[in-house]
């Protein structure tokens, strides 16, 4: 392992490719009971009476009753029930599973339940809720007065839509109760996170639940707070029916139940003094739905890149997140960022337009650098490329020439347009939640034959830790990698090694286990068991967050992304159709390239459906409206036809060899260029996505094509 | 009633109704559970199989449509020298993440070379367009299948 960048083949390739992979559902029902969930029809009710008919034996009704411990899954806050009691909250609020051994005549006794509601007026508009769940902000420099002193002052409001996670594999547990051991498996991405919140659901020391995930058919965030909910209703009712219950979601409850990227509506205000931004106020509003989740940790997130990667000197931020009576949205790819980050470009490329600059060249002349100060008065501690990144990308894409070619397009029926945007992420989670939340710790077992393994919670869903964990315990034992154990994490065997989120795993967890590798070469001992933990320490030069006042270093380091989106427009139809899409970015070292190229491209892909492709809202009930791949449609292998990724490299001297987080970073921006593109295209703005076809023939007649 | 099929290569019979789903069948009383369902209505493609040397979502199939077919499922295809090259391919570009699109797209792979050897990009593209993947963006899967044509050549 010379070269820790080198590909190698995935470790866990043979079996998924051969169909021998076997997820939760692949497993036989053998004398497993079917789960399946009554929910709320209603976005907000009270419950006034459930009636069940009288039960088949072997079938089960399980309700809040039954929950023996606390009925409030630990997320963040406990406020979303295991099951309603008394009220639901939005439509699909699950108040009862029932269980039993056939499928059919599970759905029949569902079916035949009544329940009886005293209906609320349900909060839809999170512009009209009065019940704020969290609310940040910070400030910094001299916002009024760089206002005040501005030649002109720009306002704008933009808004994004839901982003559904589309995991091919949707959401599926099972829970068995067998004497004091409650045993969950499925799949998940944080198994800790599930072993603490059934815990306490069942009432009983977390070691007594046991978690172990299996084969995960993709995760993107989908599968971080939502498999703590699932677990904990399937373990209620596996308890009440002593038999293991599945629960395994078909793709119409997956989508329109389980969490979702977040809309979000933003009023960014930008004071420009001789050509350039210097002050912005902003206030982002994210929809929360009906329980808190994870709104509290995304919004964090989001509010404190809502600048951008570009240096603004007075900022103003606020962020708030507001319940609303529709489904609790959670973790996507991003984790908050790709809505700001959309806001945030289209402002600057607006100005710029209006300035009668190009966006690219307006843009540059904004970036934040090595040294600056960021948003919340932290720090830039290593280098920002962004510049020399986007170098590359204009080089790659033929940027300005086509820039400047397609400002005179004639008025025909098809038009192109060409744009460009900026994005970081941060890895990690934000501010001292490593150091005081999460205290990963990791571990390698030698065993006597030499073989080592390696023990961490680290779900691999596909993002390929299974390989990049291997291949950086390899390198510092100098073993071939068939010498390296790594299987799918038990919470009976592993130790915490944190939730597998925010794009962590290789620069905390991978770099816990070089350090982990290389104390056991030390200690090496022939023929022996050896075992070896590290545990997580935060580097001494960062600046202590504040989560009061939001000061200080949110992440240690940043990744960095440039992005290039060319598109061609049909303004008969409306129809969109990308010609070539460009990506530039530094994760650090890649620990192995192929895998580092599959994240963002395939990120980059979630991106361009987030732009224009991937449109879910809710009706005037609050029901959500695209809940099959029928309605929500995402990208094809026809959609890009060219999709070409650039890796620039920076090492970040606390990472596995200069790596920093990968796995998010390739969505955050994307929109922002998408957009930028169609706005050329189309000669119009747009301050919102998904840009529907519909959006891009309205436009175009407003703007007289 | 009584379906009799061949079923990667070995005949065999449904005793149940024609109106069951085929990829339920084949996950359930056939032991294939490469057999995906993802969405269980047309749209994914991660039921995928080959029914009479056509790729088909075995979602949208009722059993009865089975009767005197040949069926090819993952299980099958695996032990064919094509599926060798395609497995190769699949790991050197690295096509392969979450793994459950795969099987399906494996099959979707040999049907565009079945039918055409040496296709381009686009009909690559075009013949892996009813199978979603949400991992990795189709890049190194349309790469793997042009490798594949390359590495197989004679094969198809």
């Amino acid at each position: 392992m010379a070269d820790i960048s080198k590909p190698v083949v995935k470790l866990d390739h043979s079996s998924k490719v051969r169909g021998q992979a076997v997820y939760l559902a692949d497993h036989p029902m053998d004398g497993v009971l079917v789960g399946k969930t009554l929910r709320s029809d209603r976005a907000r009710a009270k419950i006034l009476s459930v009636a069940v008919p009288a039960l088949p034996v072997g079938y089960v009704v399980a309700d809040w009753r039954d929950v023996p411990g606390r009925n409030g899954v630990c997320i963040i806050d406990y406020d979303m029930p295991v099951f309603a009691e008394g009220t639901v909250e939005f439509i699909g609020d699950p108040i009862a599973i029932v269980a039993g051994p056939d499928e059919g005549e599970v759905l029949r006794i569902l079916e035949e339940i009544r329940v009886e509601y005293e209906e609320l007026e349900p909060v839809l508009d999170m512009e009209q809720s009065e019940t704020e769940f969290y609310n940040f902000g910070y400030e910094k420099g001299e916002v009024d007065r760089a206002f005040h002193e501005a030649d002109r002052v720009y306002e704008e409001v933009l808004e994004t839509g839901y982003q559904e996670h589309g995991y091919l594999e949707t959401n599926a547990i099972q829970a068995v109760v067998e004497g004091e051991k409650i045993r969950i498996r499925g799949s998940i991405q944080c198994p800790y996170y599930v072993q603490k919140a059934v815990a306490e659901v069942m009432g009983v020391p977390a070691e007594q639940v046991q978690v172990v995930q299996d084969v995960t058919g993709g995760g993107f965030g989908g599968k971080e707070d939502y498999p703590s909910i699932l677990a904990s209703r399937a373990a209620v009712v596996a308890r009440k029916a002593g038999k293991p219950v599945r629960l395994v979601y078909d793709r119409r409850e997956d989508m329109a139940y389980t969490a979702k990227r977040h809309p979000t509506k933003s009023r960014y205000r930008a004071a420009v003094k001789d050509g350039r931004v210097t002050a912005m106020e902003i206030d982002v509003l994210y929809n929360a739905g009906a329980y808190k989740t994870l709104s509290m940790v995304v919004l964090q997130r989001g509010t404190i890149c809502a600048n951008g990667v570009y240096n603004i000197p007075n900022l103003c931020v606020r962020g708030r997140a507001m319940k609303t009576n529709t489904v609790p949205c959670g973790a996507f790819r991003g984790f908050g960022a790709p809505q700001t980050f959309f806001a945030a470009e289209m402002v600057m490329a607006h100005i710029a337009k209006d300035l009668g600059i190009d966006p690219l060249a307006f843009k540059v002349a904004h970036l934040a650098k090595q040294g600056d100060e960021t948003s919340t008065k932290g720090k830039y501690h290593f280098p920002v490329p962004l510049q020399a990144m986007s170098e590359k990308l204009v080089e790659a894409s033929g940027y300005w020439e086509k820039r400047k070619r397609y400002v005179n397009q004639s008025k025909g029926r098809y038009r192109r347009g060409i744009g460009c945007s900026f994005s970081y992420h941060g890895a990690g989670f934000t501010g001292t939640g490593e150091r005081d939340k999460i205290k990963a710790k990791a571990a390698l077992e030698k065993r006597p034959d030499g073989r080592v393994e390696i023990l961490t919670a680290g779900a691999e869903m596909g993002q390929g830790i299974f390989t990049t964990f291997a291949k950086i315990v390899a390198k510092e034992l100098d073993l071939p990698l068939d010498r390296i154990i790594i299987t799918l994490p038990d919470t009976d065997r592993v130790p915490d090694s944190g939730p597998t989120v925010a794009s962590r795993s290789i620069v905390v967890v991978g770099e816990l286990l070089r350090r982990a590798a290389i104390r056991l070469k030390e200690e090496w001992r022939e023929g022996e068991c050896q075992r070896v933990e590290e545990h997580f320490q935060q580097p001494d030069w960062q600046i202590p967050f504040d989560y009061a006042t939001f000061q200080g270093d949110p992440y240690p380091t940043y990744s960095w992304g440039a992005h290039c989106v060319e598109v061609e427009i049909d303004t008969y139809t409306g129809e969109q159709k990308v010609l070539g899409a460009w990506g530039c970015y530094d994760v650090g070292t890649p620990i192995d390239e192929t895998v580092v190229i599959g994240q963002m491209e395939g990120g980059f892909m979630q991106g361009i459906g987030y732009a224009h492709m991937e449109q879910m809202n809710y009706d005037h009930r609050g029901r959500i409206r695209s809940v099959s791949y029928s309605d929500y449609t995402m990208p094809t292998a026809m959609d890009v036809p060219k999709l070409e990724i650039l890796l620039h490299v920076e090492k970040y001297p606390e990472g596995p060899y200069g790596a920093k987080g990968a796995g998010e970073l390739p969505i955050v921006g994307v929109p922002g260029a998408y957009v930028n593109a169609l706005e050329q295209a189309v000669g119009a703005n747009f301050c919102h996505i998904p840009v529907t076809m519909e959006d891009t023939l309205q436009a175009g007649e407003g703007a007289g094509a | 009633m009584s379906i009799p099929f061949t079923l990667n290569g070995k005949p065999t019979v449904y005793e149940g109704s024609a109106m069951d789903r085929l990829s339920d069948i084949l996950r359930r009383d056939f032991q294939c559970p490469g057999v995906k369902s993802g969405c269980n209505e047309g749209e994914c493609g991660a039921c995928s199989v080959i029914l009479d040397g056509v790729l088909v979502n075995a979602c949208m199939v009722a059993a009865g449509r089975a009767y005197g077919t040949e069926i090819v499922t993952i299980e099958g295809f695996r032990e064919t020298a094509q599926f060798a090259v395609l497995d190769q391919a699949f790991g050197e570009t690295g096509a392969v993440q979450c793994g459950f699109c795969t099987p399906g797209m494996i099959l979707a792979a040999a049907c565009i070379l079945q039918k055409n050897p040496d296709p381009t990009e686009t009909e690559i593209r075009d013949g892996l367009s009813g199978n979603m993947c949400r991992c990795t963006g189709y890049n190194a899967i349309v790469n793997a299948v042009a490798l594949a044509a390359k590495e197989g050549r004679g094969l198809w």
